[in-house]
Order: C-alpha cells, then structure tokens, then sequence
C-alpha cells in the first residue's frame, strides 16, 4: 500500500504522537485545575458534602366532635430517621443506635424494609421518639453517621381507644395503595389515613407535603437545612367537624363490659351520628409513628378481631328487632291495623305441616294484638302475619326498606347485608325441591333465616320509626344528597308502632329498664348463633314521644337481647337527660340471669343461615346476581 | 542482539498499569460503608488470569489468521449486537440500555466491545487493501458503512459512550492509513455544526468560517457540496434530535455544561467524581484512606469512576503517574503500528490505539468533567470481565504485531 512507506508513516507518527501528548496534556491541566487550583473549594465541598430531600409532613385537618372538642389532633413530635447508601450500612448504623436506645429486632426488620422502599429517603427509625431517646442520639451524633431528627407534627387521639373504629388510624402508605392510586397525591413516606374518619375524609384531612434539603458532611452530620429556595413548605389539612358527640362516645366506652365483643351506634332522627362504637377496640395513637409488627401481629390475629368495626362490618341474624320491619310492611300494605288479632293465639307454639314451630315462651301469650305481640316479642303472632304477606312481599317490601342495601354511612368498607333478591335466591342456594317456602317464610317474620344485617342497617331502619318514617341516609360529616328511603307508613300507623315499642320496655320484655323520668321505647331481640351463645339486641329511641336520639347495640354471646337493653337504655339517658341521670355501672349485669326474661327465637329449622358453608354459597350467589 | 523476542516495554507499561489499576481496584472496595465495590478487587484478578491467557494465546495466533478471520468476526460481532438489540438487558449506570447479553439471567458480556475489536480488524484488512488511502468521500464509504453499523447498532442500545469509541476508531485508522487531515476535519465538520446549532448566532458564524475554509482547501466538487449540505442539515435536524433523545442522555448532556443545574440526579455523578478529586489536592488523602470514596459519597468508583478514586487518594502526582503511564502505553503502541511488517498490522495496532485512547480520554476527562458524562471503562482499571478480556486480546495483537517486526530484523528504524 502506498500510504505505508517508511518516511510518510515517520511523518504520520510524529503527528499522532503530538496528538497523544497535546491530549494528555490536557488532561494533565484538567486535573492541574481541579486539584491544585481549585483544591480549596473542592476541600470544602467534600466537607459539606450530601445534598438529601427531606419531605416534611404536612399537619393533618383535626377531627372535631359537634361541641368543637377534639377527636384527633396534633402535636409537636419529633421523628428519628437515617440516611445511608446502602442496607448494610443501615444495619451497621442502627446496630449503634442500639446502643444507646433499646430497637427490637423485628423494628429492625421494618426498617430495613422501609428502606429497601425509598433508599433515597431517610429510613424512619422511631416516627415518634421521646425527649429522652432524642436527647441520648443528640449526644451520640458523631458516631451515627446519617441521622435525622425533624421536627413534624404528630397525631394525637385524646380520646384514645373510645374512637379507636369511629377515628380509625393513620400509617405510612404502603406500595400497594400507591401503585393502585387509592390515595391521590400522595408519595412514598405519606402518612395516609387507614380506617374510619382518617381513611374516609383523608383528601380533606391529609394536606400537601412539603419538601427541604439537608446537607450532610462526611460524617453524616446535619450540617444546614438546605437552600431556601429549593424548600416546599408542607400544606396543612383542612379540619372536619363531625356530628359525633365525643362526652357520649366515650361513656359508652367507659360502660362497655369489659371482654365483650359487639359495637353500639347511636343516630338522631335525622341521621346523624352521635356515637359509634365497636368492641373490643383498639387504642388508634399506637399507630403514630409507625405500629411495631409485633403490636400489628397482636391485632390481626387476635381472635376477637379488634379492627373488625362491628357497626358496619359485621352481620348478625336481626332476630326480634326484625318483627317491626315485618309489623311495617303488614301496616304498609293493609293486611292488618294495630289493633289486629291473629286467626291463632299463642300456646307456645304453631303447627305448620308436619312440624312444630316453637314461640320463645313455651306457656304462651294468648291472644295478642299487633302491639302487644311486640311488646312480648311473639313468634307465633308473627309466624301468622309472615304467612299472610308471604314469602314474595317480605322480600319485596325488604328491599324497599333498604334491608339488601348498605346504609351508606360515610366510612369505607361497608359490609353489604345479605337479603334475598327474590324467590329464586333459594332455588339457586338449595336447588328447587329442597327448601320449604312456609319455612322460610316462618323463619323471615321473625328476624331469622337467610336474612343477616349490619348494626348500622337496622338503626338506620329504627332512626325511620322514630322519624317521620323516612330512613335517612346516616352521616358523620356530610350528610348525604339522597332523600332517604320512606318506609311507607303513615303519621298513625308510626305512632301505633312507637307506642308498642314504647310497651316493649313499660311491660314488655325489656320492663326493666323502665325509669320515671324518661320513656324509652325499643326492641330487645336475641339472635340464634350456630358458634356459640347467642347474640343479644337491643334498638331503642327516647324520648319516646318526641325521639332525640337512636341508639342500636349488639353483643355477641350476650344470650339475650335483654343484656344488652340497659346499656342501650344508660346511653340514651345520658345523652338526653345529662350525666347527672347516669348511676354508677353495675358490673356484671351481662350475666345476671334475674335480668333476663327472654325472647329467644326458637330453631325451627335445621338450615343453618351463619353456617360458613351457607355463607359461602349466600356470598357466591350474591357475587352472580351483581354480575347479572 | 538477542534474537526476536517480547516486546519487553510493551509487557512492563501494562503490568504497571494493571498493578496500579489493580491496587485503585483494592482501595475501591475498601469503604467505611459497604458497597458493591468490596471485593471486586479479588474477581478481578480472576480476570487478569483469563486475560493473561487470552494475551498469550493471541499472541501466538498470525496476524495473517486474524486478517483472514476478521469478516468472519466482524459479521458475528454485528450479530451479536443485533441479538442484544432485542433481548438485551442493562446494567450499572446504564439500567435501561441493551447492551448487556444475558442468558438465564447471567451477565455473559457486552457484544459491543467484541465489535469494537472486530470493526479495528476489519477496518484494518479494507484499508490495507487498498492501493492507497483513501482520497475522496467516495473512497471513504466502504470505511463508513464498516464502521457505521456498529457505531448505530451501539447507539441504538443505547450506549453513547461505546459509540463514540467507534467514531475515535474511525477517525484515528483514516488517519493512519493516509487520509488527509484537512479530509478528516472536513469529515468532523457536521458533528461541530451540530454543537454549535443550539446557538443561532455562533452556527451562523460557523457556516461563514466553514464556507471560508471550503474555498481556500477546495476539495473536490462533490465532496464540498456534500460537506456543506451535511453541514446545513445537521443545523436543521439539531432541535428535532434533541428532542428525541431519552431524558437521561439530555441530562447527562446538559450537566455537562451545568453540573449544578440538577445537583441530586443527573448531575450527581460528575459533582462527586470532582468534589472526590478536587479535594485530593497535591499529594491525595492517603491510598484507601478517601472520606468521598469510604464514605460512598463516589457513585461506581470501582467500575467507571475508579479513576476518581486515585485522584482523591493519591492526589494530582498519582494522576500525573497514572496518565503518564497511559501516555507511555500509547508511545510504546505507537512505535509498534510503525514499525509493523504490513499495513494491515500497522493499521490494526493503530486501531487499538484509537480504541484504548478514546476510552481513557473520555473515561479519564469524565471525572473532571472535561467530557460528558457516559459510562465507559477506563482499560486496565475498571472492573469488569468483557472488556478486561478485549484489552487483553488487544494487546496480544500488539504484542505480535511486535514480535514479527523483531523477527523480521526491523529492529530499529
């Protein structure tokens, strides 16, 4: 090849060795210039070194009760948290932390995953650390290279755990409710409301987080709160003021038996909510700061489920309570008037067919009108009325009345009550020939049977009787724009079902809890539970001539509807005539057995509703229908 | 006289710079806090040995096998990329390119730098080839389209920085093989066009500079005509591929002219790299003692910031060694692609040069922020097994390259 010859490569390699050294040269000054010239400054720099985002967490809304007495609010709290490149040097780090603040080593393990998360971000370590934990990390600052401590606004429940289900709690959001944008605008690290208030008002409550750098030398030293003009200030909440009444959330707190499972609500005839309350409850400001997985373990397998809400999340056989629905729907569509006497009395029992269905009181009632079948809670006066609407307009007039529909109380997570949508409900569930209409039938007009509802529905249907007969929409903080669902009775027939429930605790089966100075009105009810004892009702209204207030409670293995009845009856009167009407609580009133009179309803079918297997096949079907 | 033997300067300069590369690699791994980078030191020395045999036994292969086998490597290599082009997957400071060739999830290599080596080859046997260098543009397509390929197979990944070694490749073997330099700055001219578009006023300058230059050279017709329009084109097109390039390569490109624009992301790397440097000094905080380094505050300080780590521990005089050792390699090479038995040796050799050259250059002038950010691998000091391996097969190829010159008595000219 020509180019090749000796002389011209000879020239060629002068060149590109020139090139080379030029180019060599260059870099030579590059770093001349960096390290020589500029040294200094970049001495600096290497000292004051890391530039971190820090996200600073906004100040959540509070949570007012009607009179402006706090629910949850804030205060000053600080939280401790660490930088570091990588998981192992956040081990080494925490492992010095322990040293001088006692971390459990499951606390660990949350850390680490919280970092794993957003390595970028400092790992909380405590969300809500004391003076005394800060002041011994302060001290030892030089040997925890990383460490954070901010200043930021924590969540206080002054109520504690008698808002535990009303309040909810809040948490750091997870990755899953990001990935699903379940809570708009927020970013990893966000504290989002989890349950109750928190999680339903959380757009309103939540606020806008801010942001701020920090250096850090080489040490891991906070060294200055970054440049101002890179800084978001964090944009508070906005507060919610709700129509609970805290003084009488938490008496029923304080009179709750201890270790009974149930929940109590409590609505005016309009809707609102004054209280609710469900037990066993749980303390919401052991969420602040991040739970510890072993107090997380500890509610979630607890077997009396604390963070089930038991209001709303919960459904039970309505048993008793259930005959006004029936009462109404008879009235509604004539079949009867108040003063109405059924074809049979009451000898303890009624034959249909081949089979005895038992009335609760083996003696008998005798003849009964519609009033004092109330007011004694009698099966047999029901079983009749039931086999006089039949089968088709107790499910029809059920769904009209709002008893296959939630109530729609503004709280997410609402269990759906199970009712059927119609007749064939039952040839899906046990095919044609294998159900007994009459017995189903039977089982319906006394609260029995494929029928399960939550507290809330059936206070919601007790708030309509008090009422002007409309079952309003209930509501914590905004009432909802439906009108309510009207139960269809008129001004008369209302006052006729008032007055038997009004008998029900002036004769009846709760007498009582009768007192002077307030008439009560209500309904006991105790409903089958295949697990165990059974569950005990009571739904009441007080006054009762002009109701203020509604309150609804269930126990579960209470036995007897009359159990619950004198807690129900103490909040109404504490609500209504003040704390100076409330006498001391009687402890072990659950068990008091003189109490109880009774109203069980009988089994008078094998079919099992709470059966998990009829369950299953209910929630299956359910599942088919809504897709239809 | 002995007989023909090793290039003895040759094998000292690299095991120099493999010692010192070597030790920057220890004092990497060696962290307050640990890193990625603790222990590579030792697979790295698995390397030298797989690398040391691939020298050995390259150095025993003829240059006239590798000039026969270059098409054949250059077509495999072209495959390869375009097999990773599809089912490629990233890695390091490039997590969403495709330039890493995995099998079952097992990093095997990274297809390009087997074509940097294949594409020197075959650039090689074309130009040598050839009655003599190339003089007009036409002359100059068969070496376009060679390395062309590549060059957008590589950019296509994407990886910036290995494309680049294709353009350095390109121009440094034009060069060695006669193509003139007023050619080769021609040739440039739309690259500098392209810089300079972002800027109305200074591109306007330009095309009356260039139009100037134009006739006083006077190339040929076709070739001005071409260079001009490529040079109006590249202004036209410059808004429209900048909008098209990822915002990564943006950043990256934009830190380099303001690191400080973006402190936290895009712009991290190279302020680190320079703080870790800067506060170096004269004489450096001590080998292994780096608070930037220890501290892990130096992003990949074993893999494409080593060098960083020996400007903060050993200062400027440790950088002035080390480049000075780099240089020393280049002259030693240099010395070699002249005195080479054939062109196509020569010009081979000189390939390497341009290829380990545009790596420490760009590698190097990274962590001062003299080039832009892109993750390339500075030859003998980073971490890494593919292109260990290539280095060594380079300098095996130079080694021979040598040997045949000794033994063919071309001793001293």
């Amino acid at each position: 090849m020509n180019g090749f010859d000796s002389y011209r490569l000879r020239h060629r390699a002068d060149i590109a060795r020139m090139i080379l050294i030029v180019a060599f040269v260059v870099l030579c000054g590059a770093f001349f210039r960096t390290q020589v010239i500029q040294h200094s400054k970049f001495q600096l720099k290497a000292e004051t070194n890391r530039l971190r985002p820090i996200s600073l967490t906004p100040p959540r809304g509070s949570i007012l009760d009607r009179n402006g007495r706090i629910i949850a609010e804030n205060v000053p709290g600080y939280s401790v948290k660490l930088l570091a490149p990588s998981t192992d040097s956040l081990r080494a780090v925490i492992a010095r932390v322990r040293r001088f603040v006692p971390v459990d080593s499951a606390q660990v393990t949350d850390i680490v995953e919280r970092f794993q998360r957003a390595r970028y971000q400092p790992a909380l370590i405590f969300g809500d650390a004391s003076f005394e934990v800060i002041a011994r990390l302060e001290e030892h600052r030089s040997v925890l290279p990383g460490l954070v401590i901010q200043a930021e606004p924590k969540r206080l429940y002054p109520a504690g755990k008698s808002v535990g289900h009303l309040a909810g709690y809040v948490s750091e959001v997870t990755e899953a409710d990001l990935s699903a944008d379940k809570y708009p605008g927020a970013v990893l690290g966000s504290i989002v409301g989890k349950a109750g208030l928190e999680r339903e008002y959380d757009d309103t409550l939540r606020g806008n987080e801010g942001v701020h750098y920090i250096e850090v030398n080489a040490r891991g030293r906070l060294v200055r709160e970054g440049a101002a003009s890179a800084a978001l200030p964090p944009t508070p909440g906005n507060p919610i003021t709700t129509t609970i009444d805290l003084e009488l959330q938490q008496f029923i707190d304080s009179i709750w038996p201890a270790g009974v499972r149930g929940a109590m609500v409590a609505l005016t005839p309009k809707g609102e909510v004054r209280a609710l309350y469900s037990a066993p409850t749980f303390d919401p400001n052991q969420f602040v700061g991040g739970i510890t997985s072993a107090e997380w373990r500890k509610l979630n397998n607890d077997p009396a489920r604390p963070l089930l809400n038991r209001v709303m999340q919960a459904r039970y056989p309505p048993a008793s309570p259930f005959k006004l629905a029936i009462s109404a729907m008879a009235l509604k569509r004539g079949l009867i008037k108040l003063s109405t006497r059924m074809p049979e009395p009451c000898r303890g029992g009624m034959r249909l067919g081949n089979r005895v269905f038992r009335c609760w009181k083996k003696e008998g009632h005798g003849s009964l009108d519609l009033i004092g079948a109330v007011a004694a809670s009698c099966d047999v006066y029901f079983y009749q009325l039931g086999l006089q609407l039949g089968l088709d307009a107790i499910i029809q007039d059920g769904i009209f009345m709002g008893f296959r529909d939630k109530s729609g109380i503004d709280l997410e997570d609402e269990l759906s009550p199970i009712w059927p949508s119609s007749k064939a409900y039952f040839d899906r569930l046990y095919g044609p020939r294998y159900w007994s209409p009459p017995g189903t039938t039977l089982n319906f007009s006394i609260g029995q049977g494929e029928n399960t509802q939550t507290l809330i529905n059936m206070v919601k249907f007790y708030q309509g009787l008090a009422g002007p007969g409309v079952a309003l929409t209930p509501y914590i903080v905004h009432p909802s724009s439906g009108k309510g669902r009207s139960l269809g009775l008129s001004t008369r027939e209302l006052d006729g079902l008032r007055n038997a429930l009004i008998a029900v605790v002036e004769r009846g089966t709760a007498s009582a809890n009768r007192r002077a100075d307030l008439a009560v009105a209500g309904k006991t009810g105790t409903a089958q539970n295949p697990h165990g004892d059974d569950h005990g009702w009571f739904i009441g209204f007080a006054p009762a001539d002009k109701p203020e207030l509604v309150v609804g409670g269930i126990m579960e293995f209470a036995k007897h509807g009359t159990t619950v009845a004198p807690y129900v009856v103490r909040t109404l009167r504490r609500y209504i005539l003040g704390p100076d009407a409330v006498g001391p609580v009687k402890l072990g009133v659950l068990l008091d057995e003189s109490l109880t009179s009774g109203d069980a309803a009988p089994r008078p079918l094998e079919l099992d509703p709470d059966s998990a297997a009829a369950r299953a096949a209910t929630d299956s079907l359910r599942r088919a229908e809504g897709n239809q | 006289m002995r007989g023909p033997a090793v290039d003895r300067n040759l094998v000292l300069v690299t095991l120099a710079l493999m010692s010192f590369g070597l030790a920057t690699l220890y004092s990497a791994g060696q962290t307050d806090v640990p890193t990625r980078a603790a222990g590579m030191w030792e697979r790295q020395i698995v390397w030298f040995g797989v690398g040391i045999v691939t020298c050995w036994v390259v150095y025993n292969i003829s240059l006239r096998v590798l000039e026969w086998i270059a098409p054949a490597l250059y077509a495999f290599s072209i495959l390869l990329l375009g097999v990773v082009l599809v089912v490629g997957t990233g890695a390091g400071t490039a997590e969403s390119s495709h330039s890493w060739l995995s099998i079952g999830g097992h990093q095997i290599g990274q297809p390009s730098e087997l074509a940097k080596v294949a594409t020197v080859l075959m650039l090689a046997r074309f130009l040598s080839g050839r009655k003599e260098a190339p003089r007009s543009l036409w002359d100059l397509v068969g070496p376009a389209l060679i390395v062309g390929v590549p060059f957008l197979m590589v950019l296509k990944q994407p990886d910036l920085g290995s494309a680049l070694v294709f353009v350095g490749v390109f121009f440094a073997m034009l060069f060695w093989s006669g193509v003139r330099p007023r050619m080769l700055f021609l040739m440039a001219t739309p690259g500098i066009s392209l810089f300079l578009a972002f800027n109305t006023l200074a591109w306007s300058a330009w095309i009356i500079i260039f139009v100037l230059i134009l006739m006083a050279w006077r190339p040929y017709v076709w070739d001005w005509t071409t260079f001009l329009v490529a040079n109006v084109a590249m202004g036209a097109i410059a808004m429209p591929l900048w909008t098209r390039l990822a915002p990564y390569q943006q950043n990256r490109l934009l830190t380099f002219l303001n690191p400080e624009a973006d402190p936290r992301a895009a712009g991290y790397h190279a302020i680190q790299s320079r703080v870790a440097i800067g506060s170096g000094g004269w004489f450096g905080t001590g080998y292994t003692e780096g608070p930037q380094k220890r501290l892990a505050f130096l992003p990949e300080q074993h893999t494409d910031f080593v060098f960083s780590v020996v400007g903060e521990e050993l200062g400027f005089l440790g950088v002035a060694v080390a480049l000075g050792l780099f240089l020393t390699l280049f002259l030693v090479l240099l010395r070699i692609a002249r005195r080479a038995t054939d062109p196509f040796s020569s010009l081979a050799v000189f390939g390497i040069i341009g290829l380990f050259f545009t790596h420490v250059f760009e590698n190097v002038g990274m962590t001062v922020n003299l080039m832009p950010i892109t993750g390339i691998p500075l030859p003998l000091f980073s971490y890494g097994g593919s292109f260990f391996i290539i280095c060594s097969l380079c300098l095996g190829v130079a080694l021979r390259v040598a040997y045949d010159s000794r033994s063919s008595g071309y001793l001293d000219n």
